[in-house]
């Protein structure tokens, strides 16, 4: 089991991810050309990129300028979300033991730091989700689900690296069971809005380009 | 009675299916349930945040429930959808600006208002204006004939005002086919003659065509667009037979917007263009103040504000032209926040002015966004190049004891402009 979750399950993790992200991808682009002319016709690469850039940038869309607290805790969220797993330490030497690429890394003290800001964010935007009616009111079983898978990597990663709760082979194949389930999930789940983003954007900057209108 | 009669969920299946596109299945996939769009919306706002009027909730009590039981819905459940989908959005398209992938929820409640009116569920006056518009052409019932007198009239009658004052119907080959809302033929014939004085007065060549002179397109809100695409279609053919070099849109919001914007795509048009081009009083007069065609006695003195409409300040490309020309028009021009593409609804569009009587009072409550922004101007003077903000701005004027007068463009320029000596009317003495 230890041998299959750190060995053989990661590898299929990662190719289902970028297998299934890449079919998603080019399966909606197929099905765009046939089924949203609009986009072609109107297609502004300036506003289209305008549109993704203000967005990717705090404060930079008039949306998160009038919504300051969401906007620090999606940032805080998805920076550490993406920055922990790509430079944790204990994950480049993995690498470069297992496959001798050398990857550049935090120290542990801060990519300690950031899982706990991931994980206080991650509690703000659950806690949101119930406080707040007018959110309440749209979410449903599966944004809980998706909530927890992507909560679950960051919560064993951090336990295990303290030695907590279990000992600590067994969280940390816990740690990469969850963390494969995240990556398997992200084509198929809410979470495939990593890739989709960049998309939905760009098609709605050309959309408002062409009345001569911003969306950011 | 078609509230007894089955539902027919292969016809609403049709419409779904005729509408799934990448964009849409992508906006399904992507929406993470943030909640972004509530505040964006003035129904949200001026119905006390209650969330069963935030964006997303009734995208999903209206196309995703029709989605969900694939058409298979009783007509219970779509007059439930019908006040959602007509009473509680008047597809502003704000919502999109807020939403962080720019989904756009409007899309949506107008595949669900198509897939309704497949089935007769729509408010009754947008049903009655569908029928109008086949069998005359226009919403207000009008014959051509009765239309041509009232310019002829409205040109008689404005030679009080200017000297020689025309209404050319018919002329091929000139620089503007300018066409109105049929609301003006019928109540308030004035614009007609003061849109044409405005353009007299700066020497365009112009005409009106007598077939194809209404621009307003409502059956984009009531969810036929074979109707729609049959008036678009009517109005570039009376451009393109009288070789007209540009159609010119009365000020009036959605007619522009289903001219410009959607029309192509209804029509069938490649590139998604209108085959003639499309332009509006709000640039046009833009255009003649600019290039000194229209000089003034002096510009407007009092406190003014400016409504931006949504269909031609976000769905339209005039957010900025409007600012300017409000500016060369007036000494103190005051903007309501946040205006231009940012503008709130007023609750007159997406079809709500012709709802009529059943729907005024959620009309003036969902209003009151807009009636606390005037109010925060100061202004005593709105001025509205819409039709249908007009009509709700007036009305939230009583409800809400503005003491506001509302102005047109056309209204001001011919209040404020300096005729040229021959245009003045026989005995006018210069002031």
């Amino acid at each position: 089991m230890y041998a299959f979750v750190n060995g053989p399950l990661v590898w299929i993790a990662f190719a289902v991810l970028v297998l299934g992200s890449l079919w998603q991808i080019v399966s909606l682009y197929k099905m765009s050309k046939r089924t949203d002319k609009v986009y072609y016709d109107h297609y502004n690469p300036g506003a289209a990129a305008a549109s993704v850039w203000a967005w990717l940038m705090p404060f930079g869309s008039r949306s998160w300028r009038e919504h300051p607290g969401l906007t620090v805790g999606t940032f805080a969220f998805h920076v550490c979300l993406i920055a922990v797993p790509l430079f944790a330490l204990g994950h480049a030497a993995t690498l470069e033991f297992n496959r001798g690429i050398a990857w550049p890394s935090l120290p542990d003290a801060v990519a300690d730091k950031m899982t706990l800001v991931f994980l206080a964010a991650a509690l703000f935007l659950l806690i949101r989700r119930f406080a707040v009616p007018q959110v309440r009111i749209v979410t449903e079983c599966k944004d809980i689900v998706v909530w927890v898978i992507t909560v679950l990597p960051f919560l064993t990663g951090y336990l295990s690296a303290h030695k907590l709760l279990l000992d600590p082979d067994t969280m940390l194949m816990l740690h990469v069971f969850t963390g494969c389930l995240m990556l398997i999930c992200i084509p198929f789940t809410k979470l495939a809005h990593v890739f989709l983003f960049f998309m939905t954007r760009a098609f709605i900057g050309s959309e408002f380009a062409r009345r001569g209108t911003k969306t950011w | 009675m078609s509230d007894q009669m089955p539902v027919n969920a292969e016809e609403i299946m049709a419409v779904i299916e005729r509408n799934d596109s990448a964009r849409l299945r992508a906006w399904l996939k992507t929406c993470t349930s943030c909640g972004l769009c509530s505040e964006s919306c003035f129904f949200y706002l001026a119905n006390d945040n209650k969330p069963e009027f935030m964006p997303q909730y009734k995208a999903r009590k209206t196309l995703g429930e029709l989605m969900k039981n694939k058409g298979k819905v009783t007509r219970a459940q779509l007059e439930e959808m019908k006040e959602v989908a007509w009473a509680r959005c008047t597809m502003c398209r704000r919502c999109s600006q807020y939403c962080p992938f720019g989904i756009e929820i409007a899309v949506m409640i107008n595949v669900a208002r198509q897939c309704m009116r497949t089935q007769n569920v729509c408010p009754d006056r947008l049903m009655t204006i569908d029928q109008s518009y086949v069998e005359f052409g226009n919403q207000m019932s009008i014959p051509d004939e009765e239309f041509v007198e009232t310019c002829e009239w409205m040109a008689e009658e404005g030679q009080d005002r200017l000297k020689d004052l025309e209404i050319p119907i018919d002329k091929e080959d000139t620089n503007i086919m300018f066409v109105v809302n049929s609301r003006e033929p019928k109540y308030y014939p004035q614009d007609i003659q003061e849109a044409a004085m405005v353009m007299h007065a700066a020497g365009e060549n112009w005409t009106m065509p007598s077939h194809g002179w209404e621009a307003t397109n409502l059956s984009m809100f009531s969810g036929n667009l074979k109707v729609a695409g049959q008036v678009t279609q009517t109005l570039y053919d009376a451009a393109i037979k009288l070789r007209a070099k540009k159609i010119c849109i009365t000020e009036c919001g959605h007619a522009y917007r289903a001219a410009k914007y959607e029309g192509p795509y209804w029509t069938k048009q490649p590139g998604g263009k209108a085959p003639v081009e499309v332009t509006h009083a709000v640039a046009l007069f833009h255009s003649y103040m600019k290039e000194g065609r229209i000089k003034l006695k002096h510009k407007f003195k009092d406190a003014i504000t400016y409504q931006h409409p949504c269909n031609l300040s976000r769905s339209g490309d005039l957010g900025e032209l409007g600012d300017e020309l409000m500016e060369m028009l007036c000494e103190n021009y005051v903007p309501m926040e946040p205006h231009r593409e940012w503008s709130h609804c007023c609750c007159g569009g997406g079809g709500f002015i012709p709802m009529g009587a059943d729907y005024k009072k959620t009309r003036m409550v969902a209003g009151k966004v807009k009636a606390e922004q005037i109010q925060k101007t100061g202004a005593k003077f709105v001025l509205v190049p819409c039709h249908n903000c007009t009509d709700q701005i007036n009305d939230l004027n009583k409800e809400y004891n503005l003491g506001i007068k509302v102005m047109s463009f056309k209204e001001l320029i011919c209040e404020l402009m300096d005729l040229p000596p021959h245009m003045k009317p026989e005995g006018e003495e210069d002031e």
